[in-house]
């Protein structure tokens, strides 16, 4: 069992959390625990009866979304996984249309024609959430590359994990990158599976980010339940994007805390000890116990995100409710682009 | 078409008048950047005064890297999987891209981004992306000066444009002629969404023909009638348009008449066409150079038998490859591709 928390190839923290605005320590946390409400909210209706197809719970993992995200523009891009809603939420995705596609209605992010794993929502540089694995890293080197040939200062922020880690778009995709120099950072969240195949058993490497050597791009391994380290990382890697050096590989080796699919018995695959072990580092706690500590915020101030957050998921799954369903001749839109003449 | 009676022509092959139609449009609009494997050659190596070593496995990209530079005439590594989802993306954020994949076997390497992302993107996404990206996709036997012969085997020689023409979403256009293929792929780079053209290796330097040099469209989703006739139908795609012509050069010296509809279209096909054309005369026989099992020739075979059954004066045909790999020996191959002589025996089986 080689697990992240073992012994990481971790970038020394500096001192992130010192660096950082109290505006932004408080979006951060925002954006943590909107991330963590939302999916334990969905978790919970979908038990309980909402038909929102196949889901993959982002809880567990939001210091990488958030850590990443941090970094970045709303005008740069960003490229997701099947487990993509917590980088929506992350990039600035409306929750309250997120939830509304989940239920399949007009209203949703994607007009109830995606759902889970395909919301998009290009107004805020976020190009979808992607379930062909590998696939979406490939889109974001793309709009990095159109970032590049248009010389805006856009970056793009290509997310995947660690099953994908093994794809060939994966490598091809960093092969591009490298080649072309293009203003993009891979985000690997290695949560210690896929589906239900351990990485060490999946990966030849010990670290993932070992494979940015091959590439000629540095690779880091930062510990992904710490979203101060994550937010380093980031933070180095959208420099060298957007000064012209080309891409990062970052590894977050991080944890999600329920199965692949809502539904799935993780401990068909690994261990109650393991999960707890896993669940004491948790990213929100270890947050909000360190910037109280440092007096950097208040609980009070936490308290209060807490709750906006609660009444925030109450609006967005009665905007949700009380949305109209598409009209039926929505199937034979949007087939074409250009519709023939 | 939108053409001026005085606009300047210039007679040039299929693959020239491609080459053109690509170098209008990057000159008309910064935004079309064109990728591909040797799209044109020798990449990096302009210090050493190599440069357009190849120019495109067909010759199509010629001359388009002296004149736009490397920034948007894109070598890329062999890696189609990672190209084309470059281009998918490089779509949505704003370029309007060209992917050269050499040759339509290759799309197994790619098929993903064709199939699952690019078609489905507008319509999954509710419709708030537009996908303005051309897939160029040489295919078929190339066969030198003859329609065979080619020697290419099972994994270079394939047609398999209805693997694609099957997936809502994509556009897809098999132009036949110079005039045709030049107007399709401006058609297609203007076009806001994924548009397939499929260009047969062996019409890149066989069919030639007298071309405006100014830029016009072809329309999407039109079939047109090549040849008048009253007799009998015959429904060509690509290189079969040619063979479909040659059979009725052939059946006419024996009296009998054939119209030849070129269907240039094959998602969304231009049904109206062949339907009207049908309803003329009374015969269909369709010739494609893909495998015939779920294919656009039995799919035209049976929109006919469907919609226009009450026409009919005799079971709608088909002339195709048989369901094999495309053999390498130049006996096997010939044997293999639809050639004129069988479109005139099955012609006057019909009317015998």
């Amino acid at each position: 069992m080689t697990l992240y928390l073992h012994q990481p190839r971790s970038m020394p923290t500096i001192g992130a959390h010192k660096s950082l605005t109290r505006d932004k320590l408080l979006w951060i946390y925002g954006r943590m625990t909107l991330i963590r409400e939302f999916e334990e909210r969905l978790k919970w209706l979908v038990e309980t009866g909402l038909p929102a197809g196949p889901i993959h719970l982002y809880v567990g993992q939001e210091a990488v979304a958030v850590g990443v995200c941090a970094v970045l523009e709303v005008t740069d891009w960003i490229a997701s996984t099947h487990r993509g809603h917590g980088h929506c939420i992350a990039k600035g995705v409306d929750v309250s249309r997120m939830m509304a596609e989940l239920y399949g209605k007009s209203t949703g992010t994607n007009h109830g024609k995606g759902g889970s794993m395909h919301i998009t929502d290009v107004r805020v540089g976020m190009l979808g959430v992607n379930p062909i694995v590998g696939m979406g890293v490939t889109h974001a080197v793309g709009a990095a590359l159109a970032a590049k040939i248009r010389r805006t200062s856009q970056v793009a922020a290509a997310f995947f994990g660690d099953g994908a880690a093994s794809t060939g778009a994966i490598h091809e995709a960093m092969n591009l990158a490298s080649i072309w120099k293009l203003p993009v950072m891979f985000v690997c969240e290695n949560n210690g599976y896929a589906d239900a195949t351990p990485v060490e058993y999946a990966v030849a490497s010990r670290n993932i980010s070992d494979r940015a050597a091959a590439y000629e791009m540095p690779g880091v391994t930062v510990d992904g339940q710490d979203v101060f380290a994550v937010w380093e990382a980031a933070h180095a890697a959208v420099h060298r994007a957007r000064s012209g050096q080309g891409p990062t590989l970052i590894e977050c080796k991080t944890y999600r805390y329920y199965g692949h699919h809502q539904g799935d018995n993780p401990l068909r695959y690994r261990t109650q000890e393991e999960e707890q072990l896993a669940r004491n580092r948790d990213c929100i706690k270890r947050f909000r116990d360190k910037v109280i500590q440092e007096g950097l915020l208040q609980a009070a101030d936490l308290d209060a995100i807490d709750e906006s957050n609660h009444a925030l998921l109450n609006e967005a799954v009665a905007f949700a409710e009380s949305s109209p369903l598409p009209d039926p001749g929505e199937l034979h839109t949007n087939v074409y682009v250009t519709e023939p003449r | 078409m939108n053409l001026d009676i005085k606009t300047p022509m210039r007679e040039m092959t299929f693959s020239q008048a491609i080459n053109d139609a690509i170098r209008l449009e990057m000159r008309r609009d910064p935004s079309v950047i064109i990728m591909g494997e040797d799209i044109a050659g020798a990449a990096g190596r302009a210090h050493l005064g190599f440069v357009d070593a190849w120019g495109g496995v067909l010759r199509a990209t010629r001359g388009l890297i002296t004149e736009f530079g490397p920034e948007r005439v894109l070598d890329t590594p062999i890696s189609e999987m990672g190209f084309v989802g470059a281009a998918v993306g490089a779509a949505m954020a704003g370029l309007r891209p060209i992917v050269e994949i050499m040759f339509v076997d290759l799309i197994g390497c790619c098929y993903d981004q064709i199939m699952n992302q690019a078609a489905k993107m507008h319509y999954m996404m509710g419709g708030q992306i537009q996908l303005p990206l051309v897939f160029r996709i040489p295919f078929g036997i190339h066969g030198g000066r003859r329609s065979y012969g080619g020697g290419a085997g099972a994994q270079h020689s394939q047609t398999l444009y209805s693997i694609m023409a099957h997936i809502p979403g994509l556009k897809v256009v098999v132009p036949s002629m110079a005039y045709n293929a030049k107007g399709l792929t401006i058609a297609a780079i203007r076009d806001n969404g994924p548009v397939i053209v499929m260009e047969h290796k062996f019409l890149g330097s066989a069919a030639k023909g007298t071309v405006p040099e100014d830029s016009y469209t072809v329309p999407i989703g039109h079939a047109e009638v090549v040849r008048n006739g009253r007799d009998v139908t015959l429904c060509g795609i690509g290189r079969m348009t040619h063979v479909c012509l040659d059979a009725a050069e052939r059946l006419a010296g024996t009296g009998i008449d054939a119209e030849v509809v070129d269907v240039l279209t094959l998602a969304p096909l231009d049904e109206a066409t062949i339907l009207s054309s049908v309803r003329r005369t009374r015969r269909l026989v369709v010739v494609d150079e893909d495998t015939p099992t779920a294919s656009m020739a039995r799919d035209i075979a049976a929109r006919v038998a469907d919609k226009a059954f009450d026409w009919l004066d005799a079971p709608v045909k088909t002339v195709t490859p048989p369901d094999t790999p495309v053999p390498f020996a130049a006996v096997l191959e010939a044997n293999y591709v639809p050639q004129s002589e069988e479109v005139v025996a099955v012609v006057r089986e019909l009317l015998g």
